[in-house]
Formats: C-alpha cells, structure tokens, sequence
C-alpha cells in the first residue's frame, strides 16, 4: 500500500473573485515507503500547494488524498493527527521560529504530539544531531543564530516529530553552496537512516539529480512526467520547453556527444560523470567514434 | 483561511469608475454617505439605492463582492434592527407578550435603518475596490494639501497612510503562511479554552512581529537608497485630471441629493 496516494486531486485559490487561480489540476500519484521524490517545476507551477494537500493543510477543491490508505478528509475533526505522520518543512521555515530557544523550537512539534518529557528531549537531541546542531546552540535564541543555522533548526522542528513522510518545500533556497550540500546531505542521511519517505521541492537540478530516486515535474498545475530520475532527465528538450533545466554535467555529456564522442549514456551527477569519463581518459583521450 | 477579508481591497478593472479622478470619487463617496441620511420615505431611500446598484454596474465588479463587504458587518445590523424592531413602540402592534412589543413602526425603522448602513458600506468598499490604496492616499494628499497652511504634515501622513496599506495584503498572506507552517508542526488553533487560544496565538504572533520589523528595516533602506527625504520639492509622475465624466458625477450626485431633500418635502415621513 502507498504511504501516500493523490487521485485527482485540484485546488483553486479565492473561487468566485476575480482572483480565482486554478493552482493544480487533477494531480494523480502515489509514493511508496521509502521513496525519495524529487518535485521540480517552474515558479508558479504548484509544487507548494500540491505539498500542502498531503499534510491536510489545505483541503483539496475535488479530488482527495490518502495517507497509509485512508482519505485524510474523511474525518475533518482528526486531520491534525495526519500533519504527524506527514511532516512539512515550509519554504523559509526560519521566519516560523518562535521560541526562548532553538531547543524548544524544535520541541514545539513533539509538544503538540502529547509526548512526555524524557521522549521530546530524546527527539529533540537526536533531530538536533542530524542536522548538525551542537549542544551549545540548542541553548541560544534562534534569533541569535545564523541564516543556515536557523533553517536547521527549524527542519530539525519537523524531523523531532519522526513523522513517517517527510516533505521539504525548497530546503535549500537563498543559502550558500556550503550550506545547501550540507542540509541536503543531512538530509539523505536521515532517509538512509530511517527509511522514511522524502519528498523534496527544489528548483536546483543538481540537488534533484543527487538525492532523488524519482522525480515529478509540474507545469501549469499539471504533472507532466513521473519516473526515475535518469529517464526524466534525458528528457532534456522537454524540460527545457516548460522553463526548467537539466543538470550542469548532464549538459556537457549531451554536448560531448554532440561534438562525437562516445560518452555512454548521460550522467546527471558529478560522481556519476567521474566514474564514466575516467575510464575513457586513461585509455587515451576518450575513443573518437 | 485569511483570504475571505475584503474590506479595503482593490480589485483592478478598467470600468469608468476605475478611471475616475480619485478625488472626485473621494468626495462624492462621502456626499453619498452624508446622502444616504436624507431620505424619510421608501421613495428617496430607493432613488439612493438604485443610484448605487447604478455605482456598482458601471464598476463591472460582481455584485457578489459587494454584497460580501457586508458580512463582517452583518452583527451591527442585526443588533441595530433587534433594537429598533423592540425599543420603537409606535404604530399598529402586531405581537405583544409580557414585555416584548412588535410593532409595524419598529419593523419599518428597522428595515429602513437596515438599509441604510448596507448602502453606506457597500458605497463605501465600492470606493476602495475601484481606487488602489496608493491612489487613493493620493488623493487624500491633495484634497489635504491645503492644511499645509496649519503646518500640518500632510505628505508624511499620507506616506504613512499607503505603507499602512501597501503592506495589509502582505501581512495577511504572512499571517496565512505562519500559521501554516505551525499548524503542520501540529499547532491547535482551532479548539481549547479562551486562555488555551490566546496562548495559541504566541507562535504566530512572534515570527509575525519579527518579520514586520525586518520588512519595516528594509522598507526604510531602500526608500533611503532612493535618497527619500519627505515632501519638500517632491514632484509627482501620475498628475490627476478632471474629466468630463468627473463633472457629471458630481452633478449627478449633486441632482439626487436635491431630489431627495425634495421628495422629503412632497411625501408623508415614514421614520
Ligand atoms: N495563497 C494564495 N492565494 C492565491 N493564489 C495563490 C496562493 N498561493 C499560490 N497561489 C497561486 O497558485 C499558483 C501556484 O503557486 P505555488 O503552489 O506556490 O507554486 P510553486 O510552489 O510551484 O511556485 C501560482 O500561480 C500562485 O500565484
Ligand atoms: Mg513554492
């Protein structure tokens, strides 16, 4: 059984106002335990409002989703309970903060659990770690802290309450490159570790192409290609004609291929590039075909 | 959840009363409001009615929008008409038991009241629905500007003004978002006691107060980058005209206050 399943779900935004937007439309799929799912689309494209149908966070116009099975809006009295088992990281999730804290931040999820003490501070302390918070900065305010730290914490907020999928909305937007390679390796990690289902949104092809085993990618509402990551990615003129890119070394196997050299199939991450170029390096500048 | 709030908002259109001199739609919104109390007999109260279901036509807006600047106000009409319906005593009882009087006078002040504040409000949310805040300050601006002479500050004030508006809809959508992202963190704002909700309310309002200060600092840079130093010797892009459109609404509106003040001459009161 899908740990998360959609069917024909769609979203309109202020109906009946000259406002109305059609958000997403007749989004149907499902993921299973222990999928990693790249969500990819251009600005606008609904990636945001699709992830937070799943949560219960906005109830779908028509169409409905479930969650290990059961339609989260059968029970509109119980969809809080849903929003534990399917944790949502917000895009900017730093400006959420709120507390004394940044350990009690990230007990404010366990808290509403109904958790006792001694297993909050259990999750906090294990949440902190795998985002690579140290001991003294669970102790300052997180106003205190610094742009990349805040956005930790504030993950960490949503990993304490060990819900069974985890969605992250842009988890690396507006940070340095250091800090993007360390949260997303954090947060393979943390899928590695507890098998937990991951959808992540990402504008960055790189990022998708490192992490995830499949990826969805949204045009106008719509999902337009759902399947594993090498076969959307070698879909390259498609993406590029809805506004959205491939991979930097990607392009440079597609370009190589392009100028004659027998390259193999595409890689779409560094270490994929690197294992399949050096070979080809060593027994003499590539085979010319 | 936050985005049913209408009040104050601007739907852009480009329908005659769009296009319409800020100024003069000031200030013929406020002679319909001064209007609206003239009448004393059904016939003026519907020539000022039609005169606004006219206003709303030539907006294009939905009449469903108008009618929902009404709701937040809904309470004070009902509890205005409870009150005229069971405090006027006048006229032909209709209903009487122990101390509750229904009479025909207290059901015809009620509807009448009634019918005036829902055309004050829906002649009013008409004005800021077809005029964008910044215009709308604009004018503000000018029809103050004479004040200037009591060394009032009209420029800072209506600065403030557009800020304090330009930035609702910000806010609302800020607000939307924040009490999303804790609410996926299983924040209950939905049920509890009084004190359980107040308490609720913490997470949200501190990242909110946060956020405005950091927008309010920013705010001020950029404004100061763009060497922002008041009104002295400030000119503006957009000058405001008079039409012949804006002249003939002010006759209009000037006509039917006459016509009015006429018919209370010519027919019987009714309030
Ligand atoms: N709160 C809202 N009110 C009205 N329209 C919205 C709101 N949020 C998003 N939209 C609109 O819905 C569409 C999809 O937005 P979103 O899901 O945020 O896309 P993405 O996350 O892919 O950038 C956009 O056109 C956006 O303008
Ligand atoms: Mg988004």
């Amino acid at each position: 059984m899908p740990v998360i399943e959609t069917r024909n779900l769609s979203y309109t935004y202020s109906p009946g106002t000259p406002f109305r937007k059609d958000a997403i439309t007749d989004i149907t799929f499902t993921a299973q335990k222990g999928d990693f799912i790249g969500i990819i689309g251009h600005t606008g494209s609904g990636k945001s409002t699709l992830v937070q149908h799943l949560n219960g966070l906005l109830r779908p116009t028509s169409g409905q989703v479930f969650v290990n099975g059961i339609d989260i809006w059968q029970q509109p009295k119980k969809i809080r309970s849903v929003r534990f088992k399917v944790g949502l990281v917000f895009q900017y999730p730093e400006h959420q903060l709120f507390e004394e804290t940044a350990y009690k931040d990230i007990a404010f999820g366990p808290k509403n659990m109904g958790l006792n003490d001694d297993e909050i501070d259990k999750r906090v302390r294990l949440a902190a770690q795998f985002v690579g918070l140290r001991e003294e900065l669970l102790q300052k305010s997180p106003f205190e802290l610094s742009g990349g730290e805040k956005r930790r914490v504030a993950i960490a907020g949503v990993m304490a309450m060990q819900p069974e999928v985890l969605i992250l909305d842009e988890p690396t937007a507006g940070l340095d490159p250091r800090g993007r390679d360390m949260i997303l390796q954090q947060i393979l990690d943390y899928q590695k570790q507890n098998q937990t289902t991951v959808l992540l949104v990402s504008h960055n092809m790189e990022d998708i192409a490192r992490s995830a085993k499949k990826v969805l990618v949204m045009n106008h509402g719509r999902i337009v290609m759902l399947d594993e990551t090498a076969e959307v990615f070698s879909r390259a003129h498609e993406l590029e004609s809805i506004g959205l890119d491939v991979p930097a070394v990607t392009r440079i196997f597609m370009s190589l291929r392009k100028s004659g050299f027998n390259v193999g199939p595409n890689a779409y991450t560094v270490k994929q590039a690197y294992d399949r170029l050096l070979p080809l390096l060593k027994k003499g500048g590539g085979s010319n075909a | 959840m936050l985005s049913g709030i209408t009040i104050g908002q601007f739907f852009p259109g480009n329908s005659l009363l769009h296009r319409m001199d800020a100024r003069i739609k000031l200030v013929l919104t406020f002679a319909y409001i001064a209007a609206v109390f003239i009448p004393r007999n059904w016939a003026g109260l519907a020539v000022a009615v039609g005169f606004l279901i006219f206003t709303i036509l030539l907006s294009r807006l939905p009449a469903k929008l108008v009618l929902k600047s009404i709701k937040p106000i809904l309470p004070i009409i009902i509890f205005t008409s409870a009150l005229n319906i069971f405090y006027v005593t006048d006229g032909t009882p209709l209903f009487d038991w122990a101390f509750i009087h229904i009479t025909t006078q207290g059901l015809t002040t009620a509807a009448f009241i009634a019918i005036r504040i829902i055309s004050l409000i829906a002649g009013s949310s008409l004005l800021t629905y077809t005029t964008s805040p910044t215009t709308l300050t604009d004018a503000l601006e000018r029809l103050l500007s004479p004040l200037k002479a009591v060394r009032l500050n009209v420029h800072e004030l209506a600065m403030m003004m557009t800020i304090a508006l330009r930035f609702i809809p910000t806010l609302i959508e800020e607000t939307d978002k924040i009490m999303s992202a804790q609410k996926a963190r299983g924040a209950d704002l939905e049920s509890g006691s009084l004190m359980q909700r107040i308490r609720a309310l913490i997470p949200i309002l501190i990242p909110l107060f946060v956020s405005s200060f950091r927008r309010a600092y920013e705010l001020a840079t950029a404004m100061e980058c763009r060497c922002y130093r008041g009104g002295e010797g400030r000119t503006r892009m957009k000058q405001m005209h008079m039409r012949a459109f804006d002249i003939v609404c002010i006759a209009v509106v000037v006509l039917m206050a006459a016509g009015l003040i006429v018919l209370n001459f010519v027919l019987p009161p009714v309030i």
